[in-house]
């Protein structure tokens, strides 16, 4: 928690010099705050002792931020917290809580925030900057905050470069013994060690360039420290252990953009002393827009993803396909609904997914979210112990 | 006789120049009002955009919309999303093109995404409202036939036919004002079965540097499904001095935060 102090000290320190310039009355104030009531239930029954089926549970997102120098400077603060059945999901951070100056053709941030890399919709493997909050959400979507200095450079030709200093690593949340998706032992995230001796201190880089021509999106990055997923290996006598190692990932993200097709390819390598592997997800996406004249889009989705790591993949998706379909009404309630199924190409199982959303007034919005793990092989390394969390969650937004 | 076969003579050259003409004058006045408002570099506007349904329940949006100009391509714009506040943060980033698709992505704050979209959905509706995304992206000449249909006192009537066929329209009939530097007054919008779908009305025109004509309220009418979209824009700032700086994606990511 020592950094998170000196944060709090820094953006004093920054806003007592905000207030010593004489742009002061420029300032913008802007807060926000989203409070969520949630309830999740995993209809069968328990796989492992202890686990519970229903999940009711309370979310609150506070945000605030402060612009001057017409906007091209800002502090920015995002909290997080969640109260939950499961004690190892009711938990808090600090999402993003960074200053950020910009000027001409360079862009400068300083602090805890998030970053987000890549085009596919089924798996995010080039992204790594931020560690997963695993236990918020099963897509992997949700981040925990991660400290850096972030330089961005921007040329016309050349597109942009991005240069990251991350100085400290966090752990992966993981489910505690009330909870779902968990192994049969339950993981105490502080017990996963590092391979580097300097633990969750080594001073990790990433760089990144993204340029686009014509119809082509395309981004090349390289990170270079201690890796976001952790190692599972098993000793003689069948005890997992776990660690997060030193990796190099290189990572490639390309889009084409033709008429009503998007063409994704997202390939990643990374080489650790214990691990080498290759990773792709592949696919396209395609809209039929406005099909009733009324605003209805149906879009249609495949993806390939492959990853060379087989069951020892953590996601679990070494060889298998993504079919999906996401349907926006444009109404004046922005209702969506992204259905989808994941099917193992070498075996029988399979997840289904389905996440609906739409507004009621102007400051609430419902959520619906259903994932149903189907005929799950027993030999899935990974997956076979949440063959029995199939789940429906339903969430109610609040935004003040 | 000889005069009455010039005077014939002369009443046909006319109007075969009118017959040719149409299609120029409609081009010539497109092209007039198109100089007529080059030159204003950047602006940056407050926009409330309230919709009507035909129960005449109304909720808002708010958004800020950035552009740079463009001299030889079509201008680039950026809008931000402020309400509803679910969708805070929510920002487009358009670079249109005389010829050809549009550039466009999108910023999701929740997952601090950018994503590339198609541009190829235009004739569909602009968050929920009666406005296509084709009627509010930079209106390029380029992009339209022309045939000029009449003139009543200062105000001239085109009909213009979208060049693209993905366009929702088979043809607008734009009132011109060219008293007013041939600024817009009313569009009507005609179906892909050419009836008469919705109409356009601008009101509330100010002049910013005693050359450029904003209306500051646009209201939508559709009269197939009696819905309204009503744009009332405030604050125009046009001293902003922005450049391409401000267009590009990781300017995208700032805006919208």
């Amino acid at each position: 928690m020592k950094i998170k102090s000196s944060f709090l000290l820094l953006i004093s320190f920054f806003q007592f010099w905000i207030y010593a310039q004489e742009e002061v009355k420029k300032v913008t104030h802007d807060f926000e705050l989203e409070l969520e009531g949630e309830y999740r239930y995993f209809y069968k029954d328990a796989l492992f002792e202890g686990q519970k089926d229903h999940f009711p549970s309370l979310g609150i997102t506070p945000e605030y931020s402060l612009e001057w120098n017409k906007g091209y400077e800002s502090i920015n603060f995002k909290g997080f917290f969640r109260l939950d059945v499961d004690d190892e999901r009711t938990h808090w951070d600090i999402r993003e809580l960074y200053y950020q100056k910009a000027k001409n053709n360079w862009e400068f941030s300083l602090g805890l925030k998030k970053v987000y890399w890549g085009v596919t919709e089924s798996n995010h493997i080039v992204d790594i900057i931020n560690q997963t909050d695993a236990v918020e959400t099963f897509d992997g979507e949700e981040k925990l905050g991660q400290p850096m200095a972030q330089f961005t450079w921007i040329t016309e030709k050349y597109g942009s470069f991005d240069f990251f200093y991350l100085p400290y690593h966090r752990k992966r949340t993981f489910s505690g013994r009330k909870g779902r998706l968990r192994f049969p032992v339950v993981i105490d995230k502080d017990d996963l060690a590092y391979e580097s001796s300097a633990e969750e201190w080594r001073q990790d880089v990433a760089f990144r360039w993204k340029h686009y021509f014509s119809i082509f999106d395309i981004g090349l990055s390289h990170f270079y420290g201690t890796g976001r997923e952790p190692l599972f290996t098993f000793d003689t006598a069948g005890n997992i252990n776990a660690f997060y190692p030193v990796i190099n990932q290189t990572g490639l993200d390309l889009q084409i953009t033709h008429n009503a097709f998007l063409w994704k390819l997202e390939s990643i390598y990374r080489h650790a002393d214990t691990q080498d592997f290759f990773a792709l997800v592949a696919g396209l996406e395609y809209t039929f827009s406005n099909i009733d004249g009324n605003g209805l889009d149906i879009g249609v989705l495949g993806e390939y993803l492959y990853d060379e790591r087989d069951e020892l993949a953590i996601n679990a998706l070494q060889n298998d396909v993504f079919f999906g379909s996401r349907i926006a009404f444009n109404d004046t309630k922005d209702t969506s609904i992204l259905i989808g199924g994941i099917a193992d190409l070498e075996s029988s199982s399979k997840i289904f997914s389905l996440e609906a959303s739409r507004r009621f007034g102007n400051t609430w919005t419902a959520e619906i979210e259903a994932r149903v793990f189907s005929k799950i092989d027993t030999n899935e390394f990974i997956l076979s112990n949440f063959s029995e969390d199939s789940f429906l969650r339903i969430s109610i937004s609040k935004y003040f | 006789m000889k005069k009455l076969i010039l005077v014939g003579i002369a009443l046909l050259s006319i109007t075969t120049i009118t017959a040719q003409s149409a299609e120029e004058r409609g081009l010539q006045i497109a092209n007039e009002a198109d100089k007529a408002d080059q030159g204003f570099n950047s602006s940056i506007v407050n926009l409330k955009m309230t919709l009507k349904n035909k129960n005449g329940q109304t909720s808002e949006r708010l958004l800020i919309t950035r552009t740079l100009e463009q001299s030889d391509d079509g201008d680039k714009s950026m809008i931000v999303f402020n309400s509803p506040k679910d969708v805070k943060g929510t920002s487009t980033l358009t670079f249109t093109h005389k010829i050809g698709s549009d550039d466009q992505w999108l910023f999701l704050p929740s997952i601090k995404r950018v994503k590339r979209i198609s541009s190829n959905n235009k004739s569909g509706p602009f968050v929920g409202s009666e406005f296509a995304y084709e009627d509010l992206s930079s209106q390029e000449v380029e992009k339209y036939a022309y045939k000029f249909l009449e003139e009543k006192g200062n105000l001239l009537v085109v009909e213009q036919d979208p060049v693209d066929p993905k366009s929702g329209y088979t043809r607008r009939i734009v009132t011109y004002n060219k008293d007013k530097a041939y600024r817009l007054e009313k569009v009507e919008f005609y179906d892909r079965k050419n009836s008469l779908l919705k109409t356009l009305t601008y009101s509330d025109y100010k002049l910013y540097k005693g050359k450029f004509w904003r209306a500051l309220t646009m209201n939508m009418v559709n009269h197939q499904s009696n819905k309204e979209t009503q744009l009332k824009f405030t604050d125009y700032n046009f001293e902003s001095e922005l450049s391409e700086d401000d267009f590009t994606q990781v300017a995208l990511k700032r805006a919208g935060k």
